[in-house]
Parts: C-alpha cells; structure tokens; sequence
C-alpha cells in the first residue's frame, strides 16, 4: 500500500493538558481506549507492520488494520478498516494518523482519516460524528481521570449510503 | 445555506448554563481566550467585539440571531490585519446541545479565506481550553 495516494478526508485537532507519553499511552492501550472510544479495546502490536484491533465488549474485532507508521510518542498510522462485510471492496482501505506534538506546556493532537479515493459526505458523515466525540472525552480522561458518557448513534445517512453500496450492515 | 467553511465540534462535561455564561462573560472569556474578551449585550442587533488586554478590538460585528444558551449567530468582521479586513465580514454560529452528561458545542464560520485560515487555527487551542476550564477548573498553558 502507498500511503502517499492517501488524502485526508476529516482532520481534527485538539489541545491535551498532558505529556506526549501519557496521550500515547492513551492512544494505544485498551485500559484507556475502553473509556472514551465506546467502550472499544484497542490492540496494538508495537511495530511497522504489526496488527491493529479495535475489539468490541463481545470480544469481536470491529476494526482492524496494520501498523503503518510506528514512531512513539509521536506518530502513529495504521489501516482503520471497519468489519462490515463488503465495506473495504466498497470503500478502499481507510488510514488513520495521530500527530502528538508539544505546544507549549500542552500537547497538539492531530486525528487525519484519509482515503485513497473521494468519499460522499453521507459516508465520512460517522466519522465527522464519532472523531470530535473520542477525543473529546480522550482530553477530559487524561485531565480529569473520567471520560463522560455520550451517547451516540452511527448517523443514519451513513449507514443508508453504505447499504446503497451493499455494505452489509450489522442489525439491519 | 450554503457549507460552512469550518466547523469545530467539541463534548464538555458542564451544565448547558454553565457553558452559556463561559462563552458570553467577559471574565470567563478572557481566562480562555489568550486573553481577549467578548463584547456583546447578546440580543438580536447589538454589537459585538472581540477586546485583547491592551484596549485593540480585534473583531468587530453584531449578533445576527440569538436563542440564549442554544445559538447564536454573529457577524465577524476582523479589524486587526489589513488583509483579513479586506475580505469583508464572515459568520460564526455557536450552538448548544445537551448530550448525556456534556454538552455538544458547535463553532461553524464561514468567510473569506484569511480569516478562515486564522480562526481554523485559533478555534481549536480556544475551545480546547474554554473545555480544560469547565472540567478542572484551569484553562490550559500554551503559546499563543
């Protein structure tokens, strides 16, 4: 895979009162990820090349990828695809990069979803939806020591326009 | 309506009055907003500016629409850089949503491309902060 065919769809940045290690730690480790991405598990083999998980409560794996780039404690790119069957043929893979960057006595994180194609409104419209909400809860988790709850549904415009590309949609 | 140029979403665990009075009083917006603070009576029509520490008004305009602690809409005419002013004035909109045990904060602004490209910048660091305040009490630290 050329990761430089890779454009950015959604960009998304925010500024954490903590250490580039801790954002990392947070980034990368289940105990972390549980709290502010739904309740999600990440998986994480510390290496290019190794595998990326985002594993459900019910122990299935609901998005996986590879490790693209692995530079800690500041840049991390990984393959993000979503298991729903049909959505990588229909889509193309998706990348995903966090940029940690001192800014000050704080930290710069910078979220970049990128495609290797254009994507209609209708489908980057979950991750518009889910991004500001992760990470959002990722900076009260880290500065606070809990993530608030927020409820949240995949927008129904997305799900209508991958079922229009025959993505099998889990629950429907 | 056309897209916005920049849309900004951010969670806060805060009361949507809480949020409301740190966005519109000059003593919470100045702990948040390198120092500069908002100006407005916040009814339809009045105007509104945004004052740094040593008396410059940086924006100036007016409220558009106001729906207290649910949106507001402002013209956003910047007064500071030559080039920015040219462009004439643009739009910001806030909006306010409950959602579980935060608050949904939208920041939407539409204008000409120096000033988008200055408040693409700003709004981020700015809600960051006006965030860390609400949640613990301090705003953050970081170079302007």
């Amino acid at each position: 895979m050329n990761i430089s065919e890779f454009k950015p769809a959604i960009v998304y940045t925010i500024y954490i009162a903590a250490t580039p290690e801790r954002v990392w730690q947070a980034l990368t480790s289940a105990e972390f990820s549980r709290q502010y991405f739904s309740g999600l598990a990440v998986e994480l083999e510390a290496k290019v090349g190794g595998t990326f998980v985002m594993r459900a409560p019910d122990g299935s794996s609901h998005i996986s990828g590879e490790v693209l780039e692995h530079e800690p404690p500041r840049k991390l790119t990984v393959t993000w695809n979503v298991n729903w069957p049909g959505l990588v043929e229909a889509l193309g893979p998706t990348l995903v990069t966090y940029l940690i960057e001192p800014a000050g006595d704080v930290v710069r994180l910078t979220l970049l979803e990128s495609h290797d194609r254009p994507l209609s409104d209708d489908i980057l419209s979950g991750g518009r939806l889910g991004w500001p909400a992760f990470l959002s809860s990722l900076k009260s988790l880290l500065e606070t020591g809990r993530a608030p709850t927020i409820q949240m549904q995949p927008p129904q415009r997305m799900l209508e326009a991958l079922q229009q590309l025959g993505i099998k949609v889990p629950g429907r | 309506m056309s897209k916005p140029d920049f849309v900004y979403v951010t969670y806060i665990r805060t009361t949507i009055d809480k949020l409301w009075e740190a966005l519109t009083k000059p003593e919470f917006t100045r702990q948040y907003w390198f120092g500069i603070e908002q100006r407005s009576d916040w009814t339809k029509g009045a105007s509104w500016q945004l004052v740094a520490q040593d008396g410059r008004v940086f924006d100036s305009g007016e409220i558009v629409e106001i729906e207290p602690k649910r949106r507001v809409v402002i013209a956003w005419h910047h007064q500071v850089y030559d080039e920015m002013r040219a462009e004439g004035p643009g739009q910001a909109t806030y909006e306010l949503e409950p959602v579980g045990e935060a608050v949904k904060l939208t920041i939407t602004h539409s204008g000409g491309p120096k000033l988008i490209a200055g408040v693409s910048r700003g709004w981020p660091s700015i809600l960051a902060g006006l965030k860390s305040l609400l949640e613990t009490g301090r705003a953050l630290d970081m170079p302007k």
